[in-house]
């Protein structure tokens, strides 16, 4: 975050006269290509909003293209809802979803503990365990893991499709180093006093990686509620479809009207980016500390 | 990485080594019931299937039935199958045309917008928006503005610079760009925040001293900013590679799930969810291409490794 905030532009502005004239017209390239790249990057965003508000008044083809709806309607919305049941794959995500980021949360906390400030004798091993899975590509295994799951009976559950994300081999690892860095001398100070192990993590440990936790959280969010193909794979009736993979349908289904397809995929994306824009310094901050490392 | 198998010893000045010793080494079984639930997931749900596609990518294997050994003829096969090597050639042109986008452009993004300056925060925060808006979603929304009658095509041909719309979507080179542009469109903001982070870490009087000889923005771009960033950029040009070759959804929801006419767009993934799932799937096929996959990635992110042990040993 610091990065963000106290980062100096490369554009300094200089103070004499004619440098300051050559200093505006960078200040303008830059806005410019700034307001080009937020066009790209947004606009898509903002037309797809646009096309799900049109209604039977807007000529979606009209030369030029409008970008504000003549005819604004929320009934696209309606008629979605009322031919797919969006909300029961908005539901199906949110359980997927609240499993992983359980599993992640819990799970590569207490294990990055173990690998950063226990000692034992299989701890190199755990830890390469963890090294090895974080190089085994998704795509790789993915065949394997159907098969695993449906030995397990678990195809087309809710359970199964969170399963082969409910622990990130990466989370595990993030977790361990942020365990690591924590000082030696709070812990003493604890063991001194009689801590036991469970006291050193869950009173002094855990929440020192508070920061790290956090990261891991919103990245499992993110990670859940987008993936794709895993659901594609393991669900096969209707009921058990999560946002994705029901949203994938959208085309098929809508194929005739944009403004379906468009409101479909506006009601998908409302959970994600309000939890985006509550917490965008995490996002930034936890890519500074953890995506580099993927 | 290198800091991953890093060893820890802990001594503090008055207290007995040995008793230091003691409290960092618990009774055996401690250790396990932290780590044990992770551990068993990762092993069940990643390593074991490692190595069952391993063994599977050597026998006949369908959905219905185990199979037997057969050697290797499904690598054989393969290497004759069309499909297979039109999907190969595909994954790999997509690393090839991504890459370069992803390694610059974000880094201009960053550039401009990097700092306090007014509407800054806005403007990031409006970069990284594709990111998580996720691939399905995205292609969706690149799907209306991309069919025939779509935004791109009503603007192209009021500007008059068409006659007959572009079939971005249905024809095989043609969707396998507009996927790489909704590739690069979902990237961008994520390179972008690496970016911020390596350019804050670049001395700023060097940007002065540069300036006070005269050099312009695009100078100070060339010769100030590329070489300070020249580490991260080996970086993400790994990291773009990876997640270009694994590409999958982006075509998978503008092709409709078909991989273009005759399934002539289709990618590696592509390829090993058309074979590997279904009644009819022919697992053992499947599993030799995940295993052809995974040595390209392994490949890949070996070089990968290598940038950032090197990195970290600059820093």
């Amino acid at each position: 975050m610091s990065a963000v905030t106290t980062g100096r532009a490369p554009a300094t502005a200089p103070r004499t006269g004619r440098r300051r004239r050559r200093a505006n017209g960078t200040q303008i390239a830059r806005y410019v290509i700034l307001v080009v790249m937020l066009i790209l990057l947004a606009g898509p965003l903002l037309w797809q909003l646009s096309l799900s508000l049109k209604g039977p008044g807007d000529d979606l083809y009209a030369q030029p293209p409008e970008l504000l709806p003549g005819d604004p309607t929320f009934t696209n919305y309606a008629d979605v809802m009322d031919q797919i049941p969006v909300l029961r794959f908005v539901l199906n995500s949110v359980k997927v979803t609240a499993l992983v980021v359980g599993g992640n949360v819990v799970l590569c906390t207490l294990a990055g503990f173990a690998l950063g400030r226990l000692k034992w004798r299989l701890r190199p091993v755990a830890t390469g365990v963890f090294v090895i899975a974080l190089l085994v590509p998704l795509e790789a295994i993915i065949i394997s893991q159907f098969l695993l799951v449906r030995s397990m009976n678990l195809t087309d559950t809710l359970l199964g499709a969170a399963l082969p994300m409910l622990v990130t081999p990466l989370n595990v690892l993030l977790m361990r180093n942020a365990f690591i860095g924590i000082p030696d001398e709070l812990e003493e100070a604890a063991v001194i006093d009689g801590a036991t192990v469970w006291q050193r993590f869950w009173r002094i440990c855990a929440p020192q990686v508070k920061g790290m936790i956090s990261v891991v959280a919103i990245f499992s969010f993110v990670g859940a509620w987008n993936d794709f193909l895993w659901p594609l794979i393991v669900l096969s009736s209707e009921d058990n479809y999560t946002l994705t993979v029901g949203l994938n349908y959208l085309r098929g289904t809508f194929y005739n009207d944009p403004r379906l397809i468009a409101a479909g995929t506006i009601i998908a994306l409302i959970p994600v980016i309000i939890f985006f824009v509550a917490l965008q310094r995490y996002f930034i901050k936890g890519l500074e500390q953890g995506g580099i490392k993927g | 990485m290198s800091s991953l198998t890093a060893p820890r010893k802990g001594t503090v000045e008055g207290i007995p080594r040995r008793r230091l010793h003691d409290w960092r080494k618990p009774r055996w079984f401690v250790p396990l019931l932290f780590s044990g639930g992770a551990l068993a997931i990762v092993l069940v749900m990643t390593i074991f299937p490692f190595f069952n596609t391993l063994i599977l990518s050597f026998t006949d294997a369908t959905m219905l039935r185990p199979g037997h050994f057969t050697g290797i003829d499904n690598f054989v096969q393969l290497w004759g199958d069309a499909r297979f090597t039109r999907a190969l050639f595909n994954s790999t042109l997509y690393v090839f045309c991504v890459v370069p986008f992803m390694v610059v452009l974000p880094l201009i993004l960053a550039s401009v917008s990097a700092g306090d300056g007014k509407f800054m925060g806005f403007f990031r925060t409006s970069f990284y928006l594709p990111v998580v808006m996720g691939a399905v979603a995205g292609g969706l929304i690149w799907t209306n503005l991309l069919d025939s009658r779509g935004l791109v095509n009503g603007v192209l041909s009021w500007l008059n610079v068409i006659s007959e719309p572009v079939p971005f979507l249905t024809d095989r080179w043609l969707i396998l760009i507009s996927a790489m542009v909704v590739t690069a469109w979902m990237g961008m903001g994520y390179y972008m925040v690496i970016y911020l982070a390596a350019l804050a870490n670049i001395d700023t009087t060097l940007y002065d001293a540069a300036s006070v000889d005269g050099a312009g923005p695009v100078r100070r771009f060339i010769s100030v900013t590329m070489p300070g960033v020249r580490n991260t950029m080996a970086l993400i040009a790994m990291f773009s590679s990876v997640a270009a070759f694994r590409v999958f959804s982006e075509v998978y929801i503008l092709t409709d799930s078909s991989g273009g006419p005759g399934g002539n767009a289709m990618t590696m993934t592509m390829l090993i969810q058309r074979e590997g799932t279904g009644l009819q799937a022919q697992t053992g096929y499947a599993g030799a291409i995940s295993l052809v996959m995974f040595a390209i990635l392994a490949v890949l992110l070996a070089l990968q490794l290598t940038v950032q042990n090197r990195q970290e040993k600059d820093a």
